[in-house]
C-alpha cells in the first residue's frame, strides 16, 4: 500500500515568480509530517499561467491538476485527499489533459513541456526524445534539408523566412567551418515560449540544433541567451554537459562519425542582438551593430564562414518534424502558415499562457476562448500582436485568422507570436510615446533615420499629447515615420514607427490634447 | 588600502581574462566573468582586457559602453530590475515605477543611499502572462503590487 505518490510542482520561472518553490517546499514538509512516501518531481510549466502555481499529482497513471495553489493551501489539500486525486476541494480542476485550454491545443513543439523532469535525458526518451536525430544520423544533410524544406516550417522569430531554403544556403555554400546559432535572445515583450523551451524542455533544442548541424554540415553550435533569463542559462549549461556526457553531442553524435558541439553564450541587455546580424557581431565579441546585407549570413556570418541563425521556436521544432515526417508537420495549418503556432496570451489578460495551436484560428478565438477577456473584466481596447515592433490592433479586426498573410494584409504582424490584451484604459497616447522611446534606447546608431527619428518622434508626441501645433505636428509625426520606415537599416527603426501609425489609424483619438480628459479629473483649468 | 584593493583587483581582472582568451570571441565572456567576480567593470580592466585580447582601449570601451548590462560603477548590494515593457504596462508598470522610484528615492541607474538597491530598468523578463514583473538579483517575482513590492524590499 505504501506506494510512492508523484506530486509535480513547476520549477519554471513564472511559476517560481508567483510561489512555485515556497508550495514545494510546503508540500515536502506536510507529506513527511504525515509519512506519506511522495516523489517530487519539479516539472516545466504547462503554460496555464494563471493557474500557477499548478501542483499535479499523478495517480493510476493520470495526472490529476491543483492550481493555483498557495503555500498556506498545502495542509487542507492533504486534509481533502489529494494525493489521492480526490476533488473536493477549491482548487481542483479534474485530469489535467482535459482543462479545455490545454485539451484544445495542438502540441507538436511543446509536446513534453510541463511533463518531464526539463533535465532527465531519461525522462525526455520516454516522451520520445532523440527519435527525430535517431532518423537524421541515418540521412544526408541533402536529405535532411528537403524533408525540413517539404514540412513548410517558417522562422518563427519574427520574419517567418522558410527555414530549409535559409539550411539550403548554408548547405550549398562550401566551407571547412560552418556554424548554427540559436537565437534565444527573446527580446519582445509578451514571448516567453523561448523561455519556456528552454527552461521545461531543453534537450529538444538541442536535438534541434544538432539535426541542423548534420543537416548542414556544421560541427559547433551557440546558443546567445538573453541575461534577463538566468534560469534558461543554468538548465541549457546543464543540459548540455548532460548531453555531451551521454553521446547525443561531442565528436561522435551517436555514434556515428559526425561531430557537434554545443555552448551557451550569455547576451549583454541590448534589445538590437535579437536581430541576427547584430547577434553575430554580438558572439565575436563585438559591439551589437547591424551588418550591411548581402553578404548573408547563410554565406558568411559567424567569424566569416556559413551560418544558421535561427529562432528556438523554429529549432525545437525540427525533431518533430524528424521523427513524424514532412507530411505530418505540414498537415496543421492554413495557406503558406505550416504546422502551428506558439501564441503567447499576455498582458491584462484573464488566462495568460502558451497555446500552441494549428495556424487559422480567430483572434478572436485566442482571446476569448483560450485568454477570457482582461483580467481586470473590463473590455479589450487594443491588442498589440507581435512584439513592440507590431502594431495595435484594433477589435475590428479580431476575426482575422493567425496566418502571416492575413495579419500583413491590414499592417500588423505575428511575429514571434505575442499578443499583449490592454483594457480600454490604456492610453495610446503613451503607448506612442513608448514605442518611440524604446526604439531610441535600442538603436544601435548605425543609421540616422532611426538614432535620431526616435528621439524625435518623442518629442513630437510629447508636443501632440501637450496641444501644441496639434495638426501640424500630427503631420510631421507622420513624416517622420515615413521617413523612418524608408530610410533604416533594419526593422528597429524600420518598424518602430508601425506601432505608432496604427494608433494614428485606429485610435487617433488617443493621439490628441489630453486636455479634456484632465480637465474632467482636476488636473488643469 | 586602495592601492592593494585595486592591485588585486587588477590580478583578478588579469586571471579572467587569460582564462578566456582563446574562446573566439572572448570579449563578452571576460566582461561577463569580471562583472560576476567584481560586481561591475572597473575603469581599470579596460587597459587590461585590451591587453590581454590585443585590441585597443577602444574597442574595449566601446563594447562596455554598448551593452546596458555593464556598468562602470559599483552597484548596490541588489540589483532591482523592474519591467518596463507592453505587457507589463498593461498591468500597472507605469504606476509601479512610480511608486520604486520614490520609494527608493532613486532613479534608474541609481543607487540607494544605503547602498541595498539598484534600480535598473528593464525591458521584459518573459515574465508577461503573470505582469508585472521584476526581478531582485537573479529572482523574477510576477503579479507585483506596491504591497508586495514593499515585502519584497524589506
Ligand atoms: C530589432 C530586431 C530584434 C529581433 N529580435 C529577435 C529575437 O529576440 N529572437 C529571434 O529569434 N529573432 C529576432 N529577430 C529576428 C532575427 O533577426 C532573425 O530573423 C531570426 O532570428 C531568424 O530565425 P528564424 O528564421 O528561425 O525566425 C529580431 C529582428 C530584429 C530586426
Ligand atoms: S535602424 Fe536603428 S537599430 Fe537598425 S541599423 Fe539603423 S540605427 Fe541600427
Ligand atoms: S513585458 Fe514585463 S515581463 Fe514581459
Amino acid at each position: 500500500m505504501a506506494s510512492v505518490t508523484k506530486v509535480f510542482v513547476p520549477s519554471d520561472t513564472t511559476a517560481r515568480s508567483v510561489g512555485a518553490d515556497g508550495v514545494a517546499a510546503a508540500i515536502s514538509a506536510e507529506a513527511e509530517r504525515r509519512g506519506r512516501q511522495i516523489e517530487l518531481i519539479r516539472n516545466g510549466s504547462r503554460g496555464l499561467y494563471w493557474l500557477e502555481p499548478l501542483v499535479e499529482v499523478e495517480v493510476d497513471g493520470v495526472r490529476k491538476a491543483y492550481g493555483p495553489v498557495r503555500p498556506a493551501d498545502v495542509e487542507s489539500l492533504f486534509e481533502a485527499g489529494f494525493l489521492d486525486g480526490r476533488r473536493d476541494h477549491p482548487s481542483a480542476l479534474g485530469d489535467t489533459e482535459s482543462i479545455p485550454y490545454l485539451a484544445k491545443q495542438d502540441r507538436l513543439t511543446f509536446a513534453r513541456v510541463g511533463l518531464i523532469d526539463p533535465l532527465s535525458i531519461e525522462d525526455y526518451r520516454a516522451h520520445g526524445g532523440f527519435r527525430g536525430l535517431e532518423n537524421a544520423v541515418k540521412l544526408s544533410g541533402r536529405e535532411i534539408v528537403d524533408i525540413v524544406t517539404e514540412s513548410g516550417l517558417r522562422g518563427r522569430g519574427g520574419a517567418a523566412f522558410p527555414t530549409g531554403i535559409k539550411w539550403n544556403t548554408v548547405l550549398n555554400t562550401e566551407a571547412a567551418r560552418k556554424y548554427v546559432v540559436c537565437n534565444a535572445d527573446e527580446g519582445d515583450s509578451g514571448t516567453f515560449a523561448d523561455r519556456m523551451i528552454m527552461e521545461s524542455d531543453p534537450y529538444v533544442l538541442i536535438e534541434g540544433m544538432t539535426i541542423a548541424g548534420l543537416a548542414v554540415g556544421a560541427t559547433q553550435g551557440y546558443v546567445y541567451i538573453r541575461f534577463e533569463y538566468p534560469q534558461a542559462i543554468r538548465t541549457m549549461r546543464e543540459a548540455i554537459e548532460r548531453a555531451t556526457a551521454a553521446g547525443y553531442l561531442g565528436d561522435r553524435v551517436l555514434g556515428s562519425d559526425r561531430a557537434f558541439h554545443l555552448e551557451v553564450r550569455e547576451a549583454a541587455g541590448a534589445y538590437i542582438c535579437g536581430e541576427e546580424t547584430s547577434l553575430l557581431e554580438s558572439l565575436e565579441g563585438k559591439r551589437g551593430i547591424i551588418r550591411f546585407r548581402p553578404p548573408l549570413p547563410a554565406v558568411k556570418g559567424l567569424f566569416g564562414a556559413p551560418t544558421i541563425v535561427n529562432n528556438v521556436i523554429s529549432l525545437a521544432t525540427v525533431p518533430i518534424i524528424l521523427d513524424k515526417g514532412a507530411a505530418f508537420y505540414k498537415d496543421f495549418g492554413t495557406g503558406r502558415s505550416r504546422g502551428t503556432l506558439t501564441v503567447q496570451l499576455a498582458g491584462n489578460v484573464k488566462q495568460g499562457g502558451l497555446v500552441e495551436i494549428a495556424f487559422g484560428h480567430s483572434l478572436r478565438e485566442l482571446l476569448y476562448d483560450f485568454g477570457g477577456g482582461t483580467a481586470t473584466g473590463r473590455p479589450i481596447r487594443a491588442v498589440q500582436a507581435g512584439g513592440p515592433l507590431g502594431a495595435y490592433v484594433h477589435p475590428s479586426k479580431f476575426d482575422t485568422a493567425l496566418d502571416y498573410e492575413a495579419f500583413a494584409q491590414f499592417g500588423a504582424m505575428i511575429g514571434h507570436g505575442g499578443l499583449v490584451v490592454f483594457d480600454d484604459t490604456v492610453d495610446l497616447g503613451q503607448q506612442a510615446r513608448f514605442a518611440m522611446e524604446f526604439c531610441a534606447i535600442e538603436s544601435c546608431g548605425k543609421c540616422t533615420p532611426c538614432r535620431i527619428g526616435a528621439v524625435r518622434g518623442v518629442e513630437v508626441i510629447d508636443r501632440i499629447l501637450a496641444g501644441e501645433n496639434e495638426a501640424a505636428n500630427l503631420a510631421l509625426l507622420r513624416e517622420l515615420c515615413d521617413t523612418m520606415v524608408v530610410g533604416s537599416l533594419c526593422a528597429l527603426g524600420g518598424m518602430a514607427p508601425f506601432p505608432v501609425m496604427s494608433i494614428l489609424d485606429h485610435f487617433p483619438e488617443d493621439l490628441r490634447a489630453r486636455k479634456e480628459e484632465r480637465r474632467a479629473v482636476g488636473e488643469v483649468a | 588600502m586602495k592601492g592593494e584593493f585595486a592591485t588585486t583587483d587588477e590580478a583578478a581582472i588579469r586571471a579572467l581574462a587569460e582564462a578566456r582568451k582563446q574562446e573566439p570571441g572572448a570579449l563578452l565572456p571576460i566582461l561577463h566573468a569580471i562583472q560576476d567576480e567584481l560586481g561591475y567593470v572597473p575603469e581599470a580592466a579596460v587597459p587590461i582586457v585590451a591587453d590581454v585580447l590585443n585590441l585597443s582601449r577602444a574597442e574595449v570601451h566601446g563594447v562596455v559602453s554598448f551593452y546596458h548590462l555593464f556598468r562602470t560603477a559599483p552597484p548596490g548590494r541588489h540589483t532591482l530590475y523592474l519591467c518596463r515593457a507592453e505587457a507589463c504596462q498593461s498591468m500597472g508598470a507605469r504606476a509601479l515605477e512610480a511608486y520604486v522610484r520614490d520609494k527608493l528615492n532613486v532613479d534608474f541607474h541609481e543607487t540607494t543611499a544605503d547602498g541595498r538597491f539598484s534600480l535598473e530598468p528593464v525591458y521584459c523578463l518573459g515574465n508577461c502572462a503573470c505582469s508585472p514583473a521584476v526581478m531582485i538579483d537573479e529572482t523574477v517575482h510576477g503579479r507585483v503590487t506596491p504591497e508586495r513590492l514593499d515585502e519584497l524590499l524589506s
